[in-house]
């Protein structure tokens, strides 16, 4: 940065140099730069690559630790429970993706029709979204009670079933409530983000769709869609990442129990390393979701991406 | 009289300009596919929060007994629960702390956001696009994979189980965020405005003060409540970090404090989830267009 202040050829006065020095954009970029790269390198890059390292270390809280080179992957690889939170993630983060997808476009299409109190109903619709989910799960937590869930008993008053239904108990049953809740939560982002995608598509195109006789699903599959395409992209991208690396809600919800049937890679991480102590194992199960994560972001990024330019739109 | 009937059919057709055609439909059939889908919708997204006010307010008797009261309603509503929390347990305390850390880690990061922003988004330096694109990238990090190396240092620097560790941690994604949100507002102000302020002598941070800012307070709003409302959501590593009771924050503390093995005291349970909740719930209706413009906006990019 500063070779660009130097190689000014006759500088007459430090005082001028100074001034010029002030107007170069390199040296003010840096320096405005300066305190957000700071943070970001010493709590973000640095733990990062902190945490790939103590993936080879078998340290534990209290101890630092050597290298063990791949022990820790080696252990994962032969550890069943490992690869069943493997399997609960992708499960989790596919099944409940899929629902916020649908339901949250199915909702985003709702408020897109003419409706008294829109602009109420859309600030409520996000509620769920802006309350901290820690506590949006407790209320979840009771919800799913195994003697006093209000959905057990609206069940049986209704006369649909017998028994009070085993919400976080059963294997299944827990793996479903969980995906509901995050489903829950999930949808107002989808609606609202999906909805200011739909706000921008001219009406114009489905007036004329109309007038040359397309059906309401005809002018939804060729024109809404389309055209929401790219904004479906980076929410989807968004959502599968969160999913993806949830820890919240299942800790307060099941902590992934019964018999690890909702551990996530991630609570398995937190489990391992701070009430079991085993730094080195959670930080590699936590590196293990990288390349993960990578994938889903290509996948649900550029697959998604490549039919924008297919259509002649902008890079 | 007359008149009014004659208009309507007219003016009708007019205010059919959303969803191409909408006005052809006839009421039936919008009672099934719009207003019916709509108030299941409805009903699901907000039953919760109805079933965490009745619960807090509903005498122990009433919790658990289903035959002799309706769950849904509540016969002698009690503060019994609310006065629990506030005054016989650390929940008061908790809230002064979430309120300390949520304001000190949004008020950083909006101030090292806004500078980053206008280096990367004005200043135009020498490889400002790749900076750009790799704030965007750190947005993606997730914490679930930061908090164990995170809990090492955090914890080498003396600073474990004080409101600094969370303070210093939490812009590890407010920053990101917040960058990311302002340079998107900041292109959206014609750059003219800043070449005449650089025509009249005015200095680069003399632009940023005294031009951009004023201009881009709407968004430093939209980013100051979302990153609000992170932090204050925030649970991790406020759990990771924090040990001792008088430091918690308010998710952590009901959670870890509130819920003990033997008996869980759902009226105050629900009490202290659904008062955690207002603050970031009273701002929220206070700014709602802020706030879906900044979610949307962090998208639309």
């Amino acid at each position: 940065m500063s070779v660009s202040a130097d190689s000014i050829p006759a500088a007459p006065s430090s005082r001028w140099s100074l001034s010029r020095l002030a107007h170069d954009h390199n040296v003010l970029g840096l320096l405005f730069l300066l305190p957000a790269a700071a943070f970001l390198l010493v709590f973000l890059t640095y733990p990062l690559g902190l945490g790939v390292w103590l993936g080879f270390t078998d340290t534990r809280i209290g101890r630092s630790g050597v290298f063990i080179g791949l022990e820790n992957y080696q252990l994962l690889w032969e550890d069943h429970i490992f690869w069943l939170s493997v399997f609960n993630t992708i499960l989790y983060t596919t099944v409940a993706s899929a629902l916020k997808f649908g339901l949250g476009l199915w909702l985003a299409l709702l408020l897109n029709e003419r409706l008294p109190f829109k602009a109420f109903f859309r600030a409520i619709v996000l509620l769920p979204w802006v309350v901290p989910t820690v506590l949006s799960a407790i209320a979840f937590w009771w919800i799913y009670d195994a003697q006093f869930s209000i959905i057990s008993w609206a069940l049986i008053e209704i006369g649909l079933i017998d028994s009070n239904i085993n919400f976080l108990g059963d294997a299944t049953n827990a793996r479903a409530s969980v995906i509901a809740a995050n489903v829950w939560r999930g949808i107002p982002f989808v609606a609202i983000s999906l909805l200011a995608g739909l706000q921008t598509i001219p009406p114009s195109l489905h007036e004329a769709a109309t007038l040359d006789g397309a059906s309401s699903w005809q002018r939804f599959r060729h024109i809404t869609l389309p055209m929401l395409t790219p904004i479906i992209a980076v929410v989807m991208t968004f959502s599968v990442l969160f999913t993806f690396t949830d820890f919240q809600l299942i800790y307060v919800l099941t902590r992934g129990g019964p018999l690890n049937a909702t551990h996530l890679m991630a609570t398995l991480s937190f489990q391992r390393a701070i009430p079991g102590g085993q730094l080195g194992e959670g930080a590699a199960i936590a590196v293990a979701m990288i390349p993960f994560l990578l994938a889903a972001i290509l996948f649900s990024y550029f697959g998604l991406q490549r039919r924008r330019w297919q259509q002649g739109g902008a890079d | 009289m007359s008149a009014s009937t004659q208009t309507a059919p007219v003016r009708e057709p007019l205010v059919g300009d959303e969803g191409g055609m909408g006005y052809l439909e006839r009421l039936p059939r919008r009672l099934v596919t719009v207003y019916l889908p709509l108030l299941v919708f409805l009903f699901v997204l907000l039953f919760p929060f109805y079933w965490m006010a009745i619960t807090s307010i509903k005498p122990n008797a009433q919790l658990t007994d289903y035959h002799n009261y309706s769950p849904f309603w509540v016969v002698d509503p009690t503060l019994d629960h609310i006065r629990y929390l506030l005054f016989e347990t650390s929940y008061p305390g908790w809230l002064v702390n979430t309120m300390v850390v949520a304001v000190a880690a949004t008020f950083v990061s909006l101030v090292t956001s806004v500078f980053a922003a206008y280096a990367i988004e004005r200043l135009r330096f020498t490889g400002s696009r790749f900076v750009g694109l790799a704030i965007f990238l750190a947005y993606l990090v997730p914490p679930s994979i930061l908090f164990i190396p995170l809990a090492l240092m955090v914890f080498n620097f003396g600073i474990y189980d004080s409101k600094l560790a969370l303070i210093f941690t939490y812009p590890t994604f407010l920053v990101p965020f917040c960058t990311w949100l302002l340079m998107g507002y900041f292109r959206s102000i014609p750059y003219e405005l800043e070449e005449c302020a650089l025509i009249d002598g005015a200095s680069r941070w003399q632009i940023l003060v005294k031009v951009l800012l004023p201009l881009s307070v709407p968004g430093l709003i939209s980013a100051g409540i979302f990153a609000f409302t992170l932090s204050w959501n925030e649970f991790i590593y406020a759990l990771t970090f924090i040990a001792s009771s008088e430091n918690k924050t308010v998710p952590v503390g009901v959670l870890t404090e509130l819920v003990r093995s033997d008996v869980y005291e759902w009226g105050s349970l629900m009490a202290g989830a659904l008062i955690g909740s207002l603050p970031v719930v009273i701002l929220y209706s206070f700014f709602v267009e802020h706030y879906v413009s900044s979610m949307t906006g962090a998208v639309k990019e």
